[in-house]
């Protein structure tokens, strides 16, 4: 009886290294299937044409010059994320905390700007602004570190905390600098002198913010890399035993990790205030700390391929507002696309990651 | 895999299929309009419309079907005016609004107050378009021509539904259902806007239950049906008979309904739609705005004469039908209509003032003297009296609404 058992239908093993090409393939295939599987929902629920509405998407992404940079602006803001997530992800620290440390990094640029907009020439209030934003987001990510280091605390709930901390700090800070009284918002900070606006650089009003993420990320690139820290980081996240013993102080690298990774977050935060919106709200995060948990993922914590994660989400939102408009689909529709785009996109990790065997077939690839 | 491959290759097929099975039938935005009506000069006169939610909330769709009869009321075609839905009051406001202008919108329009600010700052830069922040106010003092404000004297209709609820609370009293004249009301935010509003309302109650009190709870937010209900549900549980409404949702009609079919003796009146929908019975009426009474003037002077012809503030109430109230719910008291026609003519000929100061006292004095107008950005009115021969005129001095004073009888308790 027993020398009879049934194999059954299928079987999940996992694969031992994808080569690089096979891996980028399935990728790939996995996005033109979500776009066919789209089209298929698209046609079926309104209708439209799916070519149309992809055009329309692409359009409302990068149909004028204006658009394009706006995705530009919001592909760094999830890149600036995403890239000061990865040391802290690299490093099997699970840092769901950003959303928290941009908060804190935008409410010390908003603090600047409203304190000192009158006092300082711009340069200098961007150079403290953007000090501060770092050390407040580096702050954010101490806390948790510190105290993972010293007693071993849960990093993901502590980090998770840490975010309503500081949405409890912006709300108070709202209210202390509500403008106009009763509105429950900062309005548009310092409209009339733009002290402590991200000037336009080389005619662009968003070049900073590009030039900015991309130093950064190659900056982090090279770090995670080839620099000792990195190494390190590497290490303590494979294993903290065995960082203890080729002699990593493990405790040290844990919060110096953290603290840079909040830091990045926290320049995040100040690239949303004084790079874009000018002002601050419990909004300012907007998910995207946790969007960016995707950016990382995805990417596998390599800084380069986060830029075209975040190109692709910040596309597919821009998209989505296009197709809203122009064909008057309530925006639940176009969320339906994103949704089903990155499920695939995430799901072909699954198939890279491991094959299916199915009944009768040999085990060998 | 193979099997793998060849089952996803069949998926890919079957939407390969239905891909394209449908290039018949065109996509919805090329369909000819049908009503024939573009006059040929102004065919390419482009509307933006920014919007803070979408058709789903009633103040959106407000808005929405009142640029929709402004543009059939000047023979424009529907087509000419690009929807911008759910922008949020951050640099969605301001991305969008450029995003119009480059686009080549000759004017756009924004529907919530918030977006102001982000109006103007793409307003200095954008000086050929003409910027509309609906229920703004800063349109006047920012110096910039082509920065409009415009608003319904929605104080008109919100009085009115307090005659309503006034009609009903005294019904009640005589029957000896309640004992208590106690009512509600769900504010969004602690705007003049709003105070004006529920001032409003409460006036309209007290015209015909004198001894009526009221209590405000804010929600903070324009649009939010959970927190809307709860602000209801805790006035309830306080002993309001009536919850009045300025937010955004079916909330607060929602939460009142459910009580009411609990064998609770409340009843809810509405804003923006004829709640009926989701409080069959505990709806009374709901206060509307017909924003196309505005949309539809300022759209044409837009067209005859560009920014210069529309002036920096516009507002109109039930004399340009610019407001008024949805259809009586089925349990209102007897007599209503007539008492409302009656009301309606008195502030259509001016022989009634709303916010005639010998009706209401601050701090158990009359009020002799108001500033509306604020010069000096900090939000105190310092200039533009407010009160003329003992009458308060609101929405006078400039669109939006001024009146912010907290009158005896209401308590905000958040």
């Amino acid at each position: 009886m027993n020398s009879k058992l049934k194999e059954p239908f299928v079987r999940i093993t996992k694969r031992e290294d994808t080569p690089l090409l096979k891996a980028w393939g399935i990728r790939l295939f996995s996005l033109l299937l979500a776009l066919i599987t789209c089209a298929g929902i698209i046609y079926l629920i309104v209708k439209l044409n799916p070519l149309k509405v992809y055009v329309a998407m692409w359009e409302g992404a990068f149909g004028t010059s204006k658009r394009s940079w706006i995705t530009a602006r919001d592909t760094m803001m999830l890149l600036c994320i995403g890239v000061g997530l990865a040391p802290a992800f690299k490093m099997r620290f699970w840092n769901i905390g950003a959303e928290g440390q941009i908060l804190a990094g935008g409410l010390a640029t908003a603090a600047c700007m409203i304190y000192f907009g009158s006092s300082m020439p711009t340069w200098a209030l961007l150079i403290v602004s953007f000090a501060a934003s770092c050390i407040a987001g580096a702050v954010w990510g101490f806390v948790p570190a510190a105290f993972k280091a010293r007693f071993d605390t849960n990093e993901t709930l502590f980090t998770l905390m840490m975010n309503y901390v500081a949405i409890q700090l912006t709300s108070f800070f709202i209210t202390k600098w509500e403008n106009p009284i009763g509105s429950n918002t900062v309005g548009i900070i310092n409209q009339s002198t733009k002290a402590g606006w991200l000037p336009s650089f080389l005619g662009q009003q968003y070049m900073l913010n590009v030039i900015i993420v991309m130093t950064l990320t190659i900056a982090v690139y090279i770090y995670l890399r080839w620099s000792k820290h990195g190494y390190e980081i590497a290490v303590v996240g494979e294993s903290e035993r065995t960082a203890k013993y080729i002699g990593i102080n493990v405790k040290k690298v844990i919060i110096r990790t953290v603290a840079l990774s909040g830091g990045l977050c926290g320049v995040a935060g100040f690239l949303a205030v004084s790079g874009a919106s000018h002002t601050i709200s419990t909004n300012t995060a907007g998910g995207r700390g946790f969007t960016a948990i995707i950016v990382a993922w995805l990417a596998k914590f390599n800084p380069l391929v986060m830029f075209f994660v975040s190109l692709l989400l910040a596309f597919l939102q821009k998209g989505a507002v296009e197709i809203a408009s122009r064909y008057d689909l309530n925006d639940y529709a176009s969320q339906m696309i994103t949704g089903i785009i990155l499920f695939f996109i995430l799901g072909s990790e699954f198939f890279i990651n491991y094959k299916l065997i199915f009944r009768g077939k040999k085990e060998v690839n | 895999m193979k099997k793998l491959i060849s089952l996803l290759l069949a998926l890919v097929m079957v939407f390969a299929f239905a891909a394209c099975g449908e290039k018949a039938p065109d996509s919805g935005a090329e369909l000819p309009d049908g009503n024939g009506e573009i006059t040929g000069d102004y065919a390419d006169f482009k509307i933006g419309a920014i919007l803070i939610h979408d058709e789903n909330s009633g103040y959106d769709l407000a808005h929405i079907n009142g640029i929709k009869s402004a543009v059939n009321a000047l023979g424009l075609s529907e087509d000419q005016i690009t929807w911008k839905y759910n922008i949020s009051e951050d640099e969605a406001c301001y991305d969008t609004a450029v995003d119009l202008a480059e686009s080549g919108c000759d004017i756009i329009f924004s529907d919530s107050y918030g977006h102001q600010s982000y109006m103007q700052q793409a307003a200095g830069e954008y000086e050929d378009v003409i910027f509309v922040a609906a229920t703004g106010d800063t349109a006047a003092s920012s110096g910039l021509a082509n920065l409009k404000n415009i608003f319904t004297y929605v104080y008109e209709s919100r009085y009115v539904s307090g005659v309503v609820a006034g009609m009903k609370l005294k019904e009640l009293l005589d029957e000896g259902l309640v004992t208590e004249p106690y009512v509600g009301y769900v504010g969004a935010k602690p705007y003049a806007e709003v105070v004006s509003g529920y001032t409003a309302f409460f006036l309209g109650v007290q015209s015909i239950v004198p001894e009526a009190y009221m209590d405000v709870i804010y929600t903070g937010e324009w649009y939010d049906p959970t927190r809307e209900a709860e602000a209801a549900n805790a006035l309830m549980s306080k002993g309001c008979v009536i919850i009045g409404q300025h937010a955004d949702s079916t909330g607060a009609p929602s939460a009142v309904q459910a009580a009411k079919d609990g064998g609770a003796v409340v009843y809810s009146v509405g804003y923006n739609i004829d709640m009926l929908a989701v409080a069959p019975t505990a709806a009374l009426t709901s206060a509307l705005n017909n924003w196309g009474a505005v949309y539809t003037p300022t759209i044409q002077k837009a067209l005859e004469g560009g920014a210069a012809a529309i002036p920096d503030d516009y507002a109109t109430g039930i004399v340009n039908d610019g407001v008024s109230v949805s259809v009586l719910g089925p349990e209102c008291a007897e007599g209503t209509q007539e008492k409302l026609d009656e009301v309606w003519a008195a502030l259509a000929d001016g022989s009634l003032n709303i916010f005639d100061t010998a009706k209401f006292t601050v701090d158990g004095e009359t009020v002799t003297s108001f500033l509306a107008l604020d010069t000096d950005g900090d939000f105190e009115g310092d200039e533009g009296e407010a009160i003329e021969d003992g009458i308060f005129y609101e929405s006078k001095l400039r669109s939006a609404p001024y009146f912010s004073l907290r009158i005896d009888g209401i308590t905000e308790l958040s």
